[in-house]
């Protein structure tokens, strides 16, 4: 048995079986981090003594013979932007370098309540503002498919641990694509939920009616699985909606004939790569194989997305910003003489060049003047993108899109050019305006063995039909290429 | 609009980030294009479109109801009885930069 390839299901069942231990599996997972993580980077902190406290607690409840619970020793990576009491959180900065969470991430704690064995905390971009996870104060990461491509971002160490078989499953968040388009450039699922299906309690907010936590997976079954055990109202956040979880594994093997699936011009125009395209025309095709209606849709605003999230992302990462000012907690600048020298230089000296250039943008935004122009304005559209789904949700179940304009890109090639590496975002970021669910699933490689991803949107919590599409055709993918 | 050497030390003034002379002329750089880009939604005509905060307000609120009566959803009952524990207070200063054990301790404020 291969440790390291195994989904959810096939761990829990083994360890139920009692074919490996929970204690060996995280050994395994720990030994393969040890030999491989080094060229791949996507580790930046290790919890081994926590791990294996909890592995051993689910091997005395398999050694009883007990029931063991759904994610019974499943090895699993945290993005480092989601609290974990007594494991360091930094969040890719250098200004949270020391910082030991009080309390647990309220999505964590569910995973662990599920018998998951946290094996550390993944590298992202600082504060998860970037595309390439190069914004990382600490190390890049690096894609396990050709290391001299990055992975994507920002949630660059989850989907590339999961590639790389360093963990079975990971958390990310997602802000503006940075679950989903990690996962397209690493080739492995990746789900942004609704907003307000998890909740964000214990997630270092960068944007706050934009950021969401999800998993990233090797099968569409096993985010699934995760979303299962994460979903559901938290009265420790407000915007967490009090509506019920359906089972999400019950509901993927029913079937997809008849659903009527919408494609998007805006989606397939300027800017997407030609592999990439045919690739995704061709899973639609699939789908189309499998019964489903493809529909044409028209999202007529597409295009004002991208200036749309900087404006609502920035402006709310400048307020969320702010509490980053050396007292409390965090990186303080040494020998400052008043408070206010204090402020500005632990803030300049902790904070990397994409985190000050956002945080420059939002409170040019939101600066007296500015206000009515850039961000009501941008309020406004956003009031425009969310009524185009509202429209095309009403002709169809799902809209089927390309992911990332591009497969993955080489470390460097974008990192000088900051409107560049936003364009990177430009079919995802509609999603998190719209608050509506999205995954990320492998539908390809281009010539040179680069994975590509189908994005599949759906209605506001209908993460339900979404799974269901996305795991048929996964079905049907891996039936026609044996892998 | 162009920003300026002038917006940009303003503007990071306001955000309390201290910026290298070379940092600011990238800043001014960089905010120029992206705000250039950004510039196309001026196209849009939206006079009358009501802006959006966030999405809760979409399946959370009764929109027949006016101001907070509108966010309902996101109330409850006080807690009297059973009230979560508070974070202790050795934990609460454990990741201060600077404390005496009671407060955080800061560099003077208020020159005398």
């Amino acid at each position: 048995m291969d440790l390291n390839s195994l989904t959810i299901d096939g761990a829990r069942s083994a360890i139920a079986g009692r074919e490996v231990t929970a204690t060996a599996l995280a050994e395994a997972f720990y030994d393969k981090i040890a030999k491989e993580d080094g060229a791949i980077g996507a580790y930046l902190t290790l919890c081994k003594d926590r791990a294996l406290a909890k592995a051993s607690a689910i091997d005395a409840l398999a050694e009883k013979g007990e029931p063991l619970p759904p994610l019974a020793g499943v090895p699993v990576g945290i993005k480092d932007v989601l609290t974990t009491r007594g494991v360091r959180t930094t969040a890719g900065s250098k200004i949270l370098e020391n910082f030991i969470p009080p309390y647990t991430c309220t999505a964590v704690a569910r995973l662990e309540e599920a018998g998951a064995v946290v094996l550390g905390k993944m590298n992202c971009d600082e504060f998860a503002m970037g595309s390439s996870n190069e914004n990382s104060a600490y190390h890049p990461v690096r894609n396990p498919r050709d290391t001299s491509r990055v992975p994507g971002g920002s949630s660059g160490g989850s989907a590339a641990a999961v590639a790389a078989g360093t963990a079975i499953a990971t958390l990310g968040t997602d802000t503006g694509g940075s679950i989903r388009q990690p996962a397209s450039l690493c080739g492995v699922v990746g789900l942004k939920p609704t907003y307000g299906r998890v909740s964000r309690y214990g997630l270092i907010a960068f944007a706050s009616s934009l950021d969401h936590i999800g998993p990233l997976t090797r099968s569409v079954k096993d985010a699934a699985l995760v979303l299962r055990t994460m979903a559901g109202h938290d009265p420790m956040d407000s915007t967490s909606a009090e509506l019920p979880v359906p089972d999400y594994v019950a509901e993927l093997d029913k079937p997809v004939r008849g659903l009527r699936i919408g494609v998007a011009k805006e989606y397939f125009g300027e800017g997407l790569d030609a592999e990439v395209r045919s690739s995704v025309e061709a899973a639609i095709q699939a789908l189309a194989g499998m019964g489903c209606e493809v529909v044409p849709v028209s999202l007529p605003h597409t295009v004002y997305a991208i200036p749309t999230y900087y404006i609502v992302a920035t402006a709310e990462a400048s307020s969320n910003l702010a509490r980053f000012d050396g007292v409390r907690y965090g990186y303080r600048s040494k020998n400052a003489a008043t408070l206010s020298d204090m402020y500005r230089r632990s803030r300049d000296q902790g904070f990397g060049a994409e985190v000050k250039r956002r945080i420059m943008l939002g409170t040019y935004a939101l600066s007296a003047g500015y206000y009515d122009a850039y961000y009501l304005k941008a309020q406004q559209v956003r009031t425009l993108l969310t009524r185009d789904f509202d429209e095309a949700f009403k002709k169809v179940d799902v809209i089927a899109a390309p992911t990332s304009p591009t497969v993955a890109f080489r470390l460097g090639e974008k990192s000088n050019d900051p409107l560049a590496m936003y364009l990177a975002d430009v079919y995802t970021v509609t999603a998190n305006l719209a608050g509506i669910p999205g995954i990320s699933l492998p539908c390809g490689e281009n010539h040179e063995k680069l994975p590509i991803g189908l994005q599949l949107f759906g209605r506001h919590f209908d993460e339900a039909t979404v799974l269901r599409v996305a795991h048929a055709y996964e079905q049907t993918r891996t039936a026609q290429s044996g892998v | 609009m162009k920003v300026t050497e002038k917006d940009v030390s303003y503007v990071a003034d306001l955000s309390n980030v201290e910026l290298t002379d070379s940092e600011r002329v990238r800043m001014v750089r960089d905010l120029n294009a992206i705000l250039g880009y950004i510039e196309r939604l001026s196209e849009l005509d939206t006079a009358k479109v009501p802006a959006m905060a966030q999405v809760s307000d979409r399946y959370g609120a009764d929109q027949s109801k006016q101001g907070s009566e509108r966010f309902a959803y996101a109330s409850r009952e006080d807690v009297r009885e059973g009230l979560r524990a508070s974070l202790p207070h050795a934990e609460a200063m454990a990741n201060a930069p600077g404390s005496d054990a009671t407060f955080f301790k800061v560099p003077k404020v208020i020159e005398r």
